[in-house]
C-alpha cells in the first residue's frame, strides 16, 4: 500500500492525508489542497486509508476514524 | 465443420472514453478515474533499464513542471514489475540527478497494455511500443501517438499538442500546421452557403471562405 508501510505506520503522504482529515469531513479536493498532494494521489490514498479503517467515507467526503485518530496520536508522541 | 474463432483487437479511438483501468504503480494502486478533472498524458515505454527509454523518462521529468502548469498529469507504463520500476527510477536519480516525479504502471498482466493497443507484435510480442495517449479532464481520448521502439519521442510536440487542444477547447477554434502558442488560429469553416458568403466579410485573414485565421 502506498500510504501505509508494511509495518503499519503511515508514510509521509499517508500522514499528510490523515492530518488533513483532522479538520473534519473533507472532500478529496480539500485534502489535496491541505496536504499539498496531487488530487489523483489523494483519491487513491483515501481509498486505501478507508480500506485500512483509518478513514471513513460519507458520500463524497471523508473523515478520520477513531483508529486513524489514534494512529495519528501515536505519531505525534 | 471445424469452428474457427478470431479475436478482433480494437485500438482505442479519438473522441471515445479512455478504457478504464485499475493498476499497480510506483505511487500505489491507481485507477483511471483518479485522474478525472485533470488532463492525463498516459505513455508507455518498452522496458526499464534501456537507453532510449531512460532518455525519455528524463525528458518527461523535465517537462513535468510545464505539464502541471497546464493542469496535466503524467502516467507511465511498461510491462516490467513495480520493483523494476522502483530500482530504475532510483538509478536514474542516482546517475543523472533527475528525480522521476510521476507514477509508472507495472503492467505485468498486460491488461492495460492490451486495452490501449500498446503491444504491436511486428515490433515486439512482449513489450509495449512507445505510445502517448492525451486524455482530457472528462477522460475522453483526444490524441494518440505511436512511436517505434527505436525512436525517442519529442517532448516539445507533446506540450504543443496539449496547448493546441486546450486552446481549441477554450476558444472553439482549430490550430493550423506547425501552430505554437501566440500564432493565429483557424476559424471553424462555415457550415452553410449563407455563412460562407458572410465569412469573407467578417474581417478574418482568409485564403478563401473555408480557410480563415484570426489572432486570439
Amino acid at each position: 500500500m502506498a500510504c501505509i508501510s508494511p509495518d503499519g505506520k503511515p508514510t509521509e503522504s499517508g500522514t499528510k492525508m490523515l492530518s488533513a482529515l483532522k479538520s473534519g469531513l473533507s472532500s478529496a479536493e480539500e485534502v489535496a489542497k491541505d496536504a499539498g498532494l496531487p488530487l489523483f494521489r489523494v483519491r487513491s490514498g483515501l481509498r486505501e486509508l478507508t480500506h485500512a479503517g483509518l478513514a471513513n467515507q460519507k458520500g463524497e467526503k471523508y473523515k478520520l476514524s477513531s483508529k486513524g485518530a489514534e494512529l495519528l496520536g501515536t505519531l505525534s508522541t | 465443420m471445424e469452428e474457427v474463432r478470431e479475436q478482433a483487437i480494437s485500438l482505442p479511438r479519438l473522441g471515445e472514453p479512455a478504457p478504464a483501468f485499475e493498476a499497480v504503480t510506483t505511487h500505489g494502486v491507481l485507477k483511471l478515474e483518479d485522474f478525472k478533472g485533470s488532463w492525463l498524458i498516459l505513455f508507455s515505454h518498452p522496458a526499464d533499464f534501456t537507453p532510449v527509454c531512460t532518455t525519455e523518462f528524463i525528458a518527461f521529468a523535465e517537462i513535468y513542471p510545464e505539464l502541471k502548469k497546464r493542469g496535466a498529469e503524467l502516467l507511465g507504463l511498461s510491462v516490467d514489475s513495480v520493483s523494476s520500476h522502483i530500482a530504475w527510477v532510483r538509478n536514474i536519480e542516482e546517475k543523472t540527478g533527475t528525480r522521476i516525479p510521476f507514477p509508472v504502471i507495472a503492467d505485468l498482466s498486460k491488461e492495460v497494455s492490451l486495452a490501449y493497443g500498446m503491444i504491436h507484435p511486428g515490433q515486439s510480442k512482449t513489450e509495449t511500443v512507445r505510445c502517448v495517449f492525451i486524455i482530457d479532464p472528462n477522460q475522453i481520448i483526444r490524441t494518440i501517438l505511436y512511436y517505434p521502439l527505436t525512436t525517442g519521442r519529442n517532448m516539445a510536440e507533446i506540450l504543443r499538442i496539449v496547448d493546441a487542444l486546450q486552446t481549441t477547447d477554450k476558444n472553439a477554434v482549430a490550430t493550423p500546421a506547425n501552430w505554437k502558442p501566440g500564432d493565429m488560429v483557424v476559424v471553424p469553416p462555415p457550415k452553410t452557403q449563407e455563412m460562407a458568403e458572410e465569412r469573407v466579410k467578417q474581417g478574418y485573414e482568409c485564403v478563401d471562405w473555408y480557410l480563415c485565421k484570426k489572432k486570439l
